[in-house]
């Protein structure tokens, strides 16, 4: 790993004046990603910006209908917090399923949504709420967020410092481990929300995306047997050595109708 | 250089560092704390866990100077004297441990294990929850049996 400069401010205010003169530094959240990019080389910032001492960064809290999450808060909070679990239970359940106990208590919901990992799990969950990501400059909507591989609608320096989740009506995530990464092969997180189903698919493809024909099938009846005969296409599907395209798409297939009957607790369909 | 300082097993250390010394390098390269070990150095593999601030985390992917002003427990930091952790004595007594590379990972992460889910350990949880720990030598099985024994006795501690 390369040396680098390195900061550590206490106040948000500090950070933003250090991003905004410094576009050649890196923000550094729980280094779950990060640190071990730097030491691959795939990243080589001149400097880093530690947002571990910024305590206004950390937290949840409830403000009317939307559950607020703070950018610093990691997995491991996200997934006992009472606020949460009372508010989008499904959130608690995919936060306690990334990775592992230490990573969960490193990793952080603002550097796993800014870093955009393909078979991430928080970015579906923002997606299919219909969430808002909050910046030290502006606000962008989830369907505006996630721009393609690794990618965001991020620029150079700017700060997440909390994500708003509208409460849905129901919601579920259910995540089909790739075995040796325990990402998500595929995940998918079905939300029936004020405005509409929304179902968001991530592992499948180079970003998180929305399944529309799904939600429009949803959007007449909220049943998993509304999507009986549905098929996703493997057209721009990934293949890997873990999975084909065409694997994928059936996994999305299956995945979804048993999202929706976990939203609404029934037991999983039987194949039929 | 910039300075880290921070309590690590009880002692206050402060020291100049590269900024891109990993946590896991203060403790092994620096401090000669090498009971933590790296297996992996790609946060698959747990052999690097220590507490910081009282979690369980992987020190090869933590910056030191992150830990400015924490408290760092490492494996050298549990025993009091000759007297063995109550963990550290479950994994003697139930030979969770071959070659011995991953156990203090193990054991500092079924103490934090212990800290977030209680003494009464089912065998399930303490296999989920060592998704970050692999092993390569006793198939997991003693060191299960050893976790459930020691956080059973950790409740007399
Ligand atoms: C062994 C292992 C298993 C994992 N398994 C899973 C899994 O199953 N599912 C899953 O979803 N993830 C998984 N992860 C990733 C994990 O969730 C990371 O925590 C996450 O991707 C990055 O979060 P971080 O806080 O560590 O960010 P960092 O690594 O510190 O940063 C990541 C990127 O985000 C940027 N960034 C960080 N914070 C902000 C901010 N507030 N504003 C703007 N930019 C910011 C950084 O500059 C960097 O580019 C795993 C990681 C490991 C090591
Ligand atoms: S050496 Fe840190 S996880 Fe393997
Ligand atoms: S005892 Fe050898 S790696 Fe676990």
């Amino acid at each position: 790993m390369h040396d680098f400069l390195y900061q550590r401010p206490t106040q948000l205010p500090e950070a933003s004046q250090w991003a905004k003169e410094h576009v050649d530094y890196k923000l550094l959240a729980g280094g779950m990603s990060l640190i071990p990019s730097l030491k691959m080389r795939l990243s080589q910032p001149a400097g880093l910006i530690d947002l571990s001492a910024i305590d206004a960064l950390k937290g949840v809290r409830i403000e009317g209908d939307e559950l607020i999450i703070k950018a610093m808060t990691p997995h491991a909070e996200v997934a006992i917090d009472k606020n949460v679990r009372q508010g989008i239970r499904a959130l608690c359940e995919l936060a306690a399923g990334i990775g592992d106990p230490l990573v969960r208590n490193r990793g952080t919901i603002g550097g796993s949504l800014a870093n955009a990992d393909p078979a991430a799990c928080y970015p579906s969950a923002v997606l299919a709420l219909n969430a808002t990501i909050k910046t030290n400059q502006r606000e962008i909507a989830a369907d505006q967020f996630f721009l393609g591989l690794f990618e965001t609608a991020l620029h150079p320096g700017e700060i997440i410092t909390e994500i708003r989740f509208p409460k849905p009506k129901a919601a579920a995530y259910w995540k089909f481990r790739q075995p040796a990464s325990r990402f998500s092969l595929v995940g998918v997180f079905v939300a029936q929300t004020n405005t509409g189903v929304r179902v968001a698919i991530t592992g499948a493809a180079d970003t998180v995306f929305r399944h529309t024909e799904a939600e429009q099938r949803l959007n007449v009846q909220f049943h998993p047997s509304a999507l009986k005969g549905l098929f996703m296409s493997e057209k721009n599907m990934n293949s890997d050595i873990h999975a084909s395209a065409q694997y994928r798409a059936h996994c999305i297939d299956v995945i979804t109708e048993r999202a929706v009957a976990m939203a609404l607790n029934l037991p999983p369909q039987k194949e039929s | 250089m910039p300075n880290v300082s921070l309590t690590i097993n009880g002692k206050k250390i402060s020291q100049p560092i590269e900024a891109r010394t990993l946590l896991v390098q203060l403790l092994r390269d620096q401090l000669s704390l090498t009971g933590t070990h790296v297996g992996c150095d790609t946060s698959q593999c747990g052999c690097c866990t220590v507490h910081l601030n009282g979690k369980g985390v992987k020190s090869c992917a933590v910056l030191a100077l992150s830990c400015q002003d924490s408290v760092i427990t490492t494996i050298e930091g549990l025993a009091e004297g000759e007297t063995l952790h109550p963990m550290q004595q479950a994994f003697r007594e139930g030979h969770a441990l071959q070659c011995g590379f991953c156990t203090p990972g193990m054991i500092m992460a079924g103490i934090d294990m212990v800290k977030r889910k209680g003494y009464e350990l089912d065998e399930k949880t303490v296999r989920e929850e060592l998704e970050g720990n692999l092993c390569r030598c006793t198939g997991y099985h003693t060191i299960v049996k050893a976790i459930q024994a020691g956080a059973r006795a950790m409740k007399n501690l």
